[in-house]
């Protein structure tokens, strides 16, 4: 496979050198590959725009000894031009790409499902029919479930009791009185609401959820999220909730 | 491996961006083979710009005193403010002849995943700046790539409400390109900051 073609989501990229990028692409095929954009920084670079973050990209690639080398970028996307032009929304973003990287995390083991919630998640983040933060929680728990770290929300994590009382981050979820560890926190039977929603794509309870629960839903999911990655998200420092 | 101080000279050349271990090599034994007054020369320059270069208190551009010869230069417009992400831009621009302003270096741009955001960067020097009302246009010439980009809109939504004119730098196609190379976001904003011809 010296030369092969696919089509990716652009999650990072890194200078190199004088005027070379090392591109992170999550790709539909492929999995997640690094390649070298060389010349990519110079404006004449015939690669231009279209290996910028947030671009979904047509691409061909030459497998390389330790990096493959892109040779051709054709955009099919440009999710960026949109999301650079609202500051909330770019953070929301960079928060999806930076989870999007940690999820998968072998080079060239294939992800289709987290490179298909990628793509629809920043198309629904591009659109702005519903709130920045609600879309980023809502891919941040759908991914996790494609991980296979879905939260238990409707039944207890630990015995499959009916009635929950707390969220407990360690126990996966919901947790019912008798199972409750200690510091698990309580939160409103509304916030869980609005969970259950975000993780199964329930738009109208989501959007109609109040402020509160909105606020009190990104932090669990947040923590969640950075307990089960075993590494904290530095973009989620800078995400504006407006 | 070399001699304990040639071997000390090819590692330390070895940290430098961009010499790998070969050219670190390379560069060691030119130096070896060189005239002793222009390797004098060079470790002088290497001491002196450790000692002498600071930031300029004001713009934040590389300066040899308190303040850079920018902030310094009295013909300069003081009513004009060029927002660039670092002392090389200032660099690019002047090399234009087209400004004649004065500059504000922020020191990067907001990358929530490189964990950079608005609070790392000089935006609060550049705030003071303009709260004494005597600027008129900021001119925001961060890079046009993604972070370039959010790091203008996120300036320009700061700056709105103190009611001084805002611009960004005209993007488009390079000048001795070929058309069909351009990429869509480009060739898209050439096309929405098209000019009119006046022939």
């Amino acid at each position: 496979m010296s030369l092969y073609r696919d089509e990716g989501v652009v999650l990072r990229t890194q200078k190199l050198g004088e005027a070379d990028r090392i591109v992170t692409i999550l790709t539909k095929r492929t999995g997640k590959v690094r390649g070298v954009a060389k010349g990519v920084r110079r404006t004449t670079s015939r690669f231009g725009a279209r290996l910028e973050p947030f671009t979904h990209v047509d691409l061909q690639l030459h497998t390389g000894r330790t990096l493959d080398v892109i040779t051709q970028a054709e955009t099919l996307r440009p999710y960026g031009e949109g999301l650079a032009a609202d500051y909330p929304r770019y953070t929301a973003g960079s928060a999806m790409l930076e989870t999007a990287d940690r999820l998968t995390m072998g080079e060239k083991e294939p992800a289709l499902r987290q490179f298909l919630l990628l793509i629809g998640g920043l198309r629904t983040l591009v659109e702005q029919e519903h709130e920045a933060r609600l879309v980023l929680d809502a891919y941040f728990l759908r991914s996790l479930a494609v991980a296979g770290y879905a939260p238990a929300l409707e039944s207890c994590a630990r015995c499959s009791a009916p009635a929950v009382r707390a969220f407990a981050i360690v126990a996966g979820g919901m947790v019912c009185g008798t199972c409750r560890p200690a510091g698990a926190a309580v939160p409103s039977a509304e916030t869980i609401v609005l969970m259950t929603a975000l993780l199964r794509g329930d738009w109208p309870t989501a959007d109609a959820s109040e402020a509160r629960y909105r606020t009190e839903c990104s932090g669990l999911v947040a923590a969640y999220l950075q307990w089960h990655l075993e590494h904290g998200i530095r973009s989620l420092r800078h995400v504006e909730r407006v | 491996m070399y001699e304990g101080v040639v071997q000390n000279l090819i590692d330390e050349l070895g940290m430098l961006p961009g010499v790998g271990p070969k050219s670190a090599q390379r560069i060691a034994f030119h130096l070896l083979a060189a005239d002793p007054a222009d390797v004098n020369r060079l470790a002088h320059a290497l001491l002196e710009v450790k000692e002498k270069v600071r930031f300029c208190r004001v713009c934040g551009n590389v300066a040899a005193e308190e303040e850079c010869r920018i902030c310094r230069d009295a013909r300069r417009d003081e009513h004009v403010i060029c927002v660039v992400e670092e002392s090389k831009d200032v660099v690019a621009i002047e090399k234009t002849r087209e400004f004649r302003g004065r500059y504000h270096v922020l020191g990067g741009a907001i990358s929530p995943i490189e964990g950079v955001g608005p609070d790392d960067l000089r935006i609060r020097e550049l705030m003071t700046r303009l709260a004494d009302g005597q600027v008129t246009e900021l001119i925001l010439a961060t890079d046009p790539n993604l972070e370039g980009e959010a790091t203008a809109t996120y300036l320009a939504r700061l700056v709105k409400p103190m009611g001084l004119k805002v611009t960004r730098l005209a993007s488009g196609l390079p000048v001795g390109g070929d058309l069909e190379y351009a990429d869509e976001v480009t060739l898209g904003r050439a096309f929405e900051g098209r000019r009119l011809l006046d022939v």
